[in-house]
C-alpha cells in the first residue's frame, strides 16, 4: 500500500483551464503588446511643449467657438449638407453594385475556384486599406473637384467592407437549396440568383443600411481634399479661422449622424 | 400515407380541388379564384413597394445632382489610365517610407492604449444594468459624441489645437477609440447574466468587487476582441490622418501626391496595403487565442 489511490487520481486529474500551447500563446501576445507599447512610448516624437500646452489650447479654441454662428446655416451649411447626403447615397449604391459581385467571387462555396477567391480577397483588402481620403485624391485628380469624385471615392473604399461582409453571409448559406438546384441542372449563374441570393437578402439589406450610415460620416470629411459636401464648408471655415462657423458645422454633423443612426436602428428593428 | 399527408398540407394552405395524385402535373395549376398562388404569397406589401419607389426616385434625383456626363467620364478615365501608367514601377527605395510607417504604428498603438484606458470606465458608467439612468445617459452622450466625428475631422481640430505631428494623430484616434470600445463594451456589459452579479453581491462584495468578480470574467474575451479590432482600425486610420498633418505615413503620401511623384505614391500605397494586411492577420490571431 504505497499510494492512496484517491489522491493519486486527484494528482493526475488536476484541472487546468488551458493547454500549455494556449497558455504560451496568451503569454506571448501579452509580451508582444507590452513590448509594442513600450517601443511606441520610447520612440515617438512628440514636442513636449505642445503636449503641456494642449489643454490650454483646446480651452482657448472652445472659447473662440462660442457663440455659434447660426446665421451661417441656411446660406452655406444646408446646401453642403444636402450634397453630403447625396454623396453618401450614391456611394452606397455604387459600392453595393461593385462590392456584391466581388463578394460572390470571394465566397468559397459560390465560387469554388481557388485563384478567383484569392484575387477577389486581395481586391477586398486593397480597396479597404486605401482610405477614403486617398481615393478622393485620385478621383479629384481624375474628375475634378466636386461631389462626383467624393461619391466614387467612398464607393471604392466601401467595396472592401461590403464584399467582405457579403462573402461571409454567402458562405453561411444553407447547402440544401443549392444542391437541389444542382440536381435540377441549374447553371452557376442560376444557382447564385435562385439559390444563394434569396438566402442572403436580409444580409444584403443590413449591409446596405450599415454602410450608408458609415458613408454619411465619411462623406463629411471629403471636402478637405475638394471632393464636395459639408467638409468643404468646414475646411473653408477653418482656413478663414471662423471658429463660430466651425462650431456650427460640427454641431450639424453631430445632429445628422445621430439622426441617421436612429433611422437605421428603427429600420433594422422593424424590417429586417 | 404520403398522399394523405400531401392532401392535408395542401388543404391547409387553401387549395379547393385536390388532385387524386399529389405528384400529378396539374397540382397547383388551374386553381380556383380563392387559391393562394406563389406570386401572391411572396408579393411585397404596398408600403414596401412605395418605399422602394421612393428610394429609387431619390437615387435618380441624387445622381442627377452629381453632374455626370459621358464626356466627363471619358476624360476622367483617360486621366485615370495615365495615373495607373505613372504608378509603374512602384518606388520603394526612398527612405521616407519606413519612418512614416513606424510613426503610423506608434500612433495606432498609443491611441489604442489611451483610448481603451479611457473607454473602460466610460463603458462601465454607460451600462444601464450597473448604473442609475442619469449616470448612464451622461456616459452614453460622451460615447455618442466621440463616435459621431470622423477621425479626420477630429484630427484637423487637433492639428489646430496642438500643432502638426504625431500628437494630433494620437488625440484624434484616441477620440475614435473611446467611442468605439466604449459603445461595444457597454453593450457587452448590458448583455451579461445577472445571476453571477447577484451571487457576488450576496457575499457582501463592494462595487469594485462586483465589477472584478461578477462583470470582468463575463466580458473579458469580448473586450480583448474589441481592443484587437480597434487597434487594427486605428492602424488603418493612422495611415490617413497624416493627410491633414497629424503624423504618420499619410503626410508622406500626400506630399508625394502633390509633387506628382506617382511612382513613390504607388510604393507607399502598396506598403500601406501590406501593413494593413499584416494587422488584419494579427488581429484575427489574437482573437482566436483569446476565444
Amino acid at each position: 500500500m504505497s499510494v492512496d489511490p484517491l489522491s493519486a487520481t486527484a494528482e493526475l486529474q488536476r484541472w487546468v483551464r488551458f493547454t500549455p500551447a494556449q497558455r504560451l500563446a496568451r503569454t506571448a501576445v501579452f509580451f508582444v503588446v507590452v513590448a509594442a507599447i513600450a517601443w511606441a512610448l520610447k520612440t515617438i516624437e512628440i514636442i513636449p511643449e505642445f503636449l503641456y500646452d494642449a489643454p490650454e489650447q483646446v480651452v482657448d479654441m472652445g472659447k473662440r467657438m462660442w457663440p455659434i454662428d447660426w446665421g451661417h446655416f441656411w446660406p452655406v451649411v444646408w446646401p453642403a449638407l444636402i450634397e453630403t447626403l447625396h454623396i453618401a447615397a450614391m456611394a452606397t449604391i455604387l459600392g453595393l453594385l461593385m462590392g456584391i459581385p466581388v463578394g460572390f467571387l470571394a465566397a468559397r462555396n459560390a465560387t469554388p475556384v481557388v485563384w478567383l477567391n484569392a484575387i477577389a480577397r486581395f481586391v477586398l483588402v486593397a480597396t479597404r486599406s486605401i482610405s477614403t481620403l486617398i481615393w478622393a485624391l485620385f478621383f479629384v485628380a481624375m474628375f475634378g473637384p466636386g461631389p462626383l469624385a467624393g461619391a466614387l471615392a467612398i464607393a471604392f473604399h466601401s467595396i472592401g467592407f461590403i464584399g467582405k461582409m457579403f462573402s461571409e453571409g454567402v458562405e453561411e448559406a444553407n447547402r440544401g437549396s443549392i444542391e437541389a438546384l444542382q440536381a435540377a441542372g441549374a447553371t452557376r449563374m442560376q444557382q447564385i440568383l435562385m439559390g444563394y441570393w434569396p438566402q442572403v437578402i436580409p444580409t444584403f439589406w443590413s449591409i446596405a443600411l450599415f454602410r450608408w450610415d458609415i458613408n454619411v460620416r465619411e462623406s463629411a470629411v471629403l471636402g478637405l481634399v475638394g471632393a464636395g459636401g459639408i467638409g468643404m464648408a468646414l475646411n473653408a471655415a477653418i482656413d478663414l479661422i471662423q471658429w463660430e462657423r466651425v462650431a456650427l458645422i460640427l454641431f450639424t454633423i453631430f445632429i445628422v449622424v445621430i439622426l441617421i443612426e436612429t433611422i437605421v436602428t428603427q429600420i433594422r428593428k422593424r424590417v429586417i | 400515407m404520403a398522399t394523405c399527408c400531401a392532401k392535408f398540407t395542401a388543404a391547409k394552405i387553401g387549395w379547393q380541388h385536390e388532385p387524386q395524385n399529389a405528384l400529378h402535373p396539374s397540382r397547383g395549376v388551374g386553381v380556383t379564384p380563392t387559391a393562394v398562388t406563389r406570386s401572391d404569397f411572396f408579393a411585397p406589401s404596398m408600403a414596401r413597394r412605395l418605399a422602394y419607389v421612393a428610394v429609387l426616385a431619390y437615387l435618380v434625383y441624387a445622381a442627377a445632382t452629381l453632374g455626370l456626363s459621358l464626356e466627363r467620364v471619358e476624360r476622367g478615365v483617360g486621366y485615370g489610365l495615365r495615373f495607373l501608367a505613372g504608378f509603374f514601377p512602384p518606388n520603394f527605395t526612398e527612405t521616407d517610407i519606413v519612418p512614416g510607417l513606424l510613426e503610423s504604428l506608434q500612433i495606432a498603438f498609443l491611441s489604442s492604449l489611451i483610448g481603451t484606458v479611457i473607454a473602460v470606465p466610460v463603458a462601465v458608467l454607460a451600462a444601464r444594468n450597473l448604473m442609475p439612468a442619469g449616470v448612464s445617459w451622461a456616459a452614453r452622450l460622451v460615447i455618442i459624441f466621440c463616435r459621431s466625428f470622423h477621425p479626420v475631422i477630429v484630427a484637423i481640430i487637433a492639428v489646430k489645437a496642438v500643432g502638426f505631428g504625431a500628437l494630433a494623430g494620437i488625440i484624434a484616434l484616441t477620440f475614435a477609440s473611446v467611442g468605439f470600445v466604449g459603445k461595444l463594451l457597454a453593450e457587452a456589459i448590458e448583455e451579461i447574466s445577472k445571476k453571477q452579479i447577484e451571487a457576488v453581491r450576496a457575499t457582501g462584495a463592494s462595487f469594485m468587487n462586483v465589477i472584478a468578480f461578477g462583470v470582468v470574467p463575463q466580458v473579458m474575451n469580448r473586450f480583448i476582441g474589441f481592443v484587437a479590432y480597434e487597434t487594427d482600425s486605428n492602424l488603418r486610420n493612422s495611415t490617413m490622418v497624416g493627410v491633414v498633418g497629424a503624423g504618420g505615413i499619410g503626410g508622406t503620401l500626400f506630399s508625394a501626391f502633390q509633387r506628382f511623384d506617382y511612382n513613390f505614391v504607388a510604393g507607399i500605397i502598396l506598403a500601406i496595403i501590406g501593413l494593413v494586411m499584416i494587422g488584419e492577420v494579427l488581429q484575427i490571431y489574437v482573437k482566436r487565442v483569446f476565444r
